[in-house]
C-alpha cells in the first residue's frame, strides 16, 4: 500500500498547466484578475435549480487536476453564507424556485450570480414547460451568463475570468 | 390491452415475486405497466373514469410511480396507501406532510434541497437516535421539468434532445434507449457500423461515470488522493470522447436512425484503454489495502438481497446484492449479443460491494470497447426516418447506474406520448432501507455508492 501511495506522490499528481494554449492563457489572466479583485479569494456556491446534472459534471471537472480551480484562489464552499458567487444551473423549476430564492437571500452582499448552461440562460430544451419558471434571471438578478450544453470546463474558466474583469 | 381482473392478477403475480415490475405510467384514460417475465411485457388498462386498481397497494415499489402518475395525468390509483403528491409540490412547497416518527430521544435532521456539494437538489429527512439513523424519508421532485409534457407533440429531433437531457450523466444511455424505442416502433434497421459505435459510446460513458464515482466514494471517506487520480482518468475519457465524437459527454451523438458523427480513427480510444489499464489497478490495490478506507466501506449501508429482488433494483445496486440482471445480457441488444463479457455479481450488498461491482465493470467495459474496435464494420452510420404511425415502441438499455426504459407512441414524425423510466425510481427507496441503523456520517458514502439520479427521477 505504502509503495503505491508513495509512487503517486513521487511523480507530480497534478500536471503542469495543461498544454492547451487556451487554458494556459486563461489561467494566467484569471490568476492576475483574481488577485487584483479579490486578493486571491473567491468563494463559489453552486445551486442546481433544475439542471439535468450535465452542468454539474463539468463544474465538478473544474476541480480535477487538469483545471485545478483552487490554484487561482477560486473554491467551492458548502454554505451560501460563505459565498461571493452563486453559480446557478438549470431552468428554474417551480419546485426549486423557493430554494433558489432562499439561497440567494442567505448569500451576503456583495454577491454575484453566474447562470451556467443553456437552460440557466434561457431554459434550453425545457422552454415552454409549465413545470419551469424560466431562466435564472427571471428569479434572481444575474451578472453573467455562461452558455453551453453543458459548457466545457474551459468555457467555465473563461466565464469566471469575464466576471472578474467586468467588476 | 387487458381488463381490470387481468390487471389485478398481474399485480398479484408481481407482488408474489413471480415477475418484476419494470415501470408504471399513464395518459388520460389509460394506465400502463411494464413487466419483466421471460421478456418485457407491456399491459395497458383503459380507465375512462381515470381510476384504476392500485399496484402499489400490494407492491410497494409501484407507490412512487403511482403518486407521480397521479400528479402528471390525474389518474387515481384506487387503494394506494400513500396519497400525498410526489412530483407536484404545489404553491406551498414547505407544507409537505412527512410521515410521523414516534419514540423517545429521537431528533430529526432536515437536509436539502440545496446540499453542501455540487450535487442535485432533494430533501432528506433523517430521524436519528444519537448518531444512528433510525429512519430516512426522502422528498424528491425538485428538478421536475415537465419532460412528459414537453414530449407530447415534439418532433423526433426535439424529443431526442429532450431524452438526452433526462439525466446528463446517462445522456448516451437515454439517447440510445430513445433511439431504439423509435426504431422498434417504426421497424427500422440501422447500419451495422452505427450499432457498434453506439456500443463504444455507451461503454465510454459507463467507464467515465464509474471512475468518477469510485473516486468520489473514497473522497467521502476523506481519502481524497483517490478522487484526484480517478478524476484525472475520468477527464481523459471525456477528452477522448470529445476528440472522437465531438462532445465530452457525447450528448446528442446517438440519434434515431444511427449516430450523428462517425468515428475517424480509433488510436485515441486504444491509447485511452492502455492508460486506464496501466494506472487503474494500482488505485484498486490502494483501495483494497487501506484499512481506514475499508473500515468505512465494508459492512456499511447493507441492502438485502430480498429487497433488491423485490424492487427489481438495476445496475450495481442490484448486482452488489445478488440480483443478476444486466439489460445488455438479460434482454440482449446489439452489439452486445455478439460480444463476450461477464456481469459481475456480489452478495454482500454493502458500500464496498457496490464499489467492487463498478471496479469489475470498468474492466469489462474496457474489454468490450476493444472487441468492438476490433470488429468495427465499415459503411454508413445513419439512415433516414420515414414518418408513419401511429406506432408504439419500447426499449430497455443498460445505463451505468441500471436499466433505462423508454416507451413511446409516435405519429407522423411527432411524439404523441413518451415515458422515460430511470433505474433510480427503484433505487431511491432502497437507499432509505440501506441507511437504517448506520450512523449519520456514513450517509454520504451510502448515497454516493447508490448515486441515484435526481433529474432522471424527477423528469
Amino acid at each position: 500500500m505504502l509503495r503505491t501511495l508513495l509512487q503517486g506522490l513521487r511523480s507530480p499528481v497534478t500536471e503542469p498547466v495543461p498544454h492547451n494554449p487556451d487554458i494556459a492563457a486563461l489561467a494566467a489572466n484569471l490568476d492576475r484578475a483574481a488577485q487584483r479583485r479579490l486578493g486571491r479569494s473567491l468563494a463559489i456556491r453552486e445551486v442546481d435549480a433544475g439542471s439535468c446534472n450535465g452542468c454539474e459534471l463539468e463544474i465538478h471537472a473544474l476541480n480535477n487536476a487538469f483545471y485545478d480551480l483552487e490554484r487561482f484562489g477560486l473554491r467551492f464552499v458548502a454554505s451560501p453564507r460563505h459565498a461571493d458567487v452563486l453559480m446557478v444551473t438549470g431552468p428554474v423549476t417551480r419546485n426549486m424556485r423557493e430554494g433558489l430564492e432562499r439561497t440567494w437571500r442567505a448569500t451576503p452582499d456583495p454577491k454575484w450570480v453566474v447562470a451556467v448552461g443553456d437552460c440557466a440562460a434561457g431554459c434550453g430544451v425545457f422552454a415552454g414547460s409549465p413545470a419551469c419558471i424560466g431562466a435564472v434571471a427571471s428569479v434572481v438578478p444575474v451578472d453573467l451568463v455562461i452558455r453551453g450544453c453543458p459548457p466545457t470546463p474551459t468555457q467555465l474558466l473563461q466565464g469566471l475570468l469575464a466576471l472578474l474583469s467586468a467588476r | 390491452m387487458v381488463d381490470a381482473a387481468y390487471w389485478q392478477e398481474a399485480t398479484r403475480c408481481i407482488a408474489a415475486g413471480e415477475a418484476t415490475l419494470l415501470s408504471l405510467w399513464g395518459e388520460p384514460g389509460r394506465i400502463y405497466m411494464a413487466v419483466l417475465d421471460s421478456g418485457v411485457v407491456v399491459l395497458s388498462l383503459d380507465c375512462p373514469d381515470n381510476r384504476y386498481p392500485s399496484v402499489g397497494e400490494l407492491h410497494a415499489p409501484a407507490i412512487r410511480l403511482e403518486r407521480a402518475t397521479r400528479d402528471l395525468f390525474g389518474l387515481e390509483p384506487v387503494g394506494l396507501p400513500d396519497t400525498r403528491p410526489w412530483l407536484y409540490h404545489g404553491a406551498n412547497p414547505t407544507a409537505y406532510p412527512f410521515l410521523p416518527v414516534e419514540g423517545e430521544s429521537l431528533h430529526q435532521i432536515p437536509v436539502g434541497p440545496v446540499h453542501a456539494g455540487i450535487i442535485e437538489p432533494g430533501h432528506f429527512r433523517f430521524t436519528a437516535d444519537g448518531e444512528t439513523v433510525v429512519r430516512l424519508e426522502q422528498r424528491l421532485g425538485y428538478v421536475h421539468k415537465g419532460i412528459d409534457h414537453l414530449m407530447h407533440g415534439a418532433t423526433l429531433e426535439q424529443a431526442s434532445r429532450l431524452a438526452a437531457r433526462t439525466s446528463g450523466d446517462s445522456t448516451v444511455a437515454y439517447s440510445l434507449a430513445f433511439a431504439r424505442a423509435v426504431e422498434s416502433a417504426l421497424g427500422i434497421e440501422i447500419p451495422p457500423r452505427s450499432e457498434w459505435l453506439r456500443g463504444v459510446m455507451a461503454e465510454l460513458e459507463r467507464i467515465a461515470n464509474h471512475l468518477g464515482d469510485f473516486g468520489a466514494i473514497c473522497n467521502d471517506a476523506a481519502f481524497s488522493i483517490m478522487l484526484a487520480h480517478c478524476g484525472m482518468l475520468r477527464e481523459r475519457v471525456l477528452r477522448c470522447a470529445a476528440g472522437c465524437f465531438g462532445h465530452r459527454l457525447m450528448m446528442d451523438c446517438i440519434v434515431p436512425g444511427g449516430v450523428a458523427a462517425d468515428l475517424a480513427g480509433d488510436a485515441d480510444i486504444r491509447s485511452l484503454i492502455d492508460e486506464i489499464r496501466a494506472r487503474f489497478p494500482a488505485l484498486v490495490e490502494l483501495y483494497d489495502k487501506t484499512a481506514s478506507l475499508q473500515d468505512r466501506t465494508v459492512g456499511t449501508g447493507i441492502l438485502s438481497a430480498e429487497l433488491a429482488r423485490r424492487f427489481g433494483a438495476g445496475g450495481y445496486v442490484g448486482r452488489a446484492s445478488g440480483r443478476d440482471f444486466d439489460a445488455r445480457r438479460s434482454i440482449g441488444y446489439p452489439p452486445y449479443d455478439r460480444l463476450r463479457f461477464d456481469v459481475p455479481v456480489l452478495t454482500e450488498g454493502d458500500v464496498n460491494a457496490r464499489a467492487w461491482v463498478r471496479i469489475k465493470e470498468i474492466d469489462q467495459s474496457l474489454s468490450l470497447i476493444e472487441q468492438m474496435l476490433n470488429q468495427l464494420p465499415q459503411g454508413d452510420v445513419r439512415v433516414a426516418i420515414e414518418p408513419t404511425g401511429p406506432r408504439e415502441g419500447i426499449a430497455l438499455v443498460e445505463a451505468f447506474r441500471g436499466d433505462v426504459l423508454v416507451w413511446l407512441r409516435i405519429d407522423s414524425g411527432h411524439i404523441d406520448r413518451c415515458h422515460l423510466r430511470d433505474a433510480s425510481w427503484f433505487q431511491w427507496p432502497l437507499l432509505e432501507a440501506a441507511i437504517e441503523g448506520n450512523i449519520v456520517a456514513d450517509f454520504p458514502l451510502c448515497n454516493k455508492s447508490f448515486n441515484c439520479s435526481y433529474s432522471g427521477h424527477d423528469l
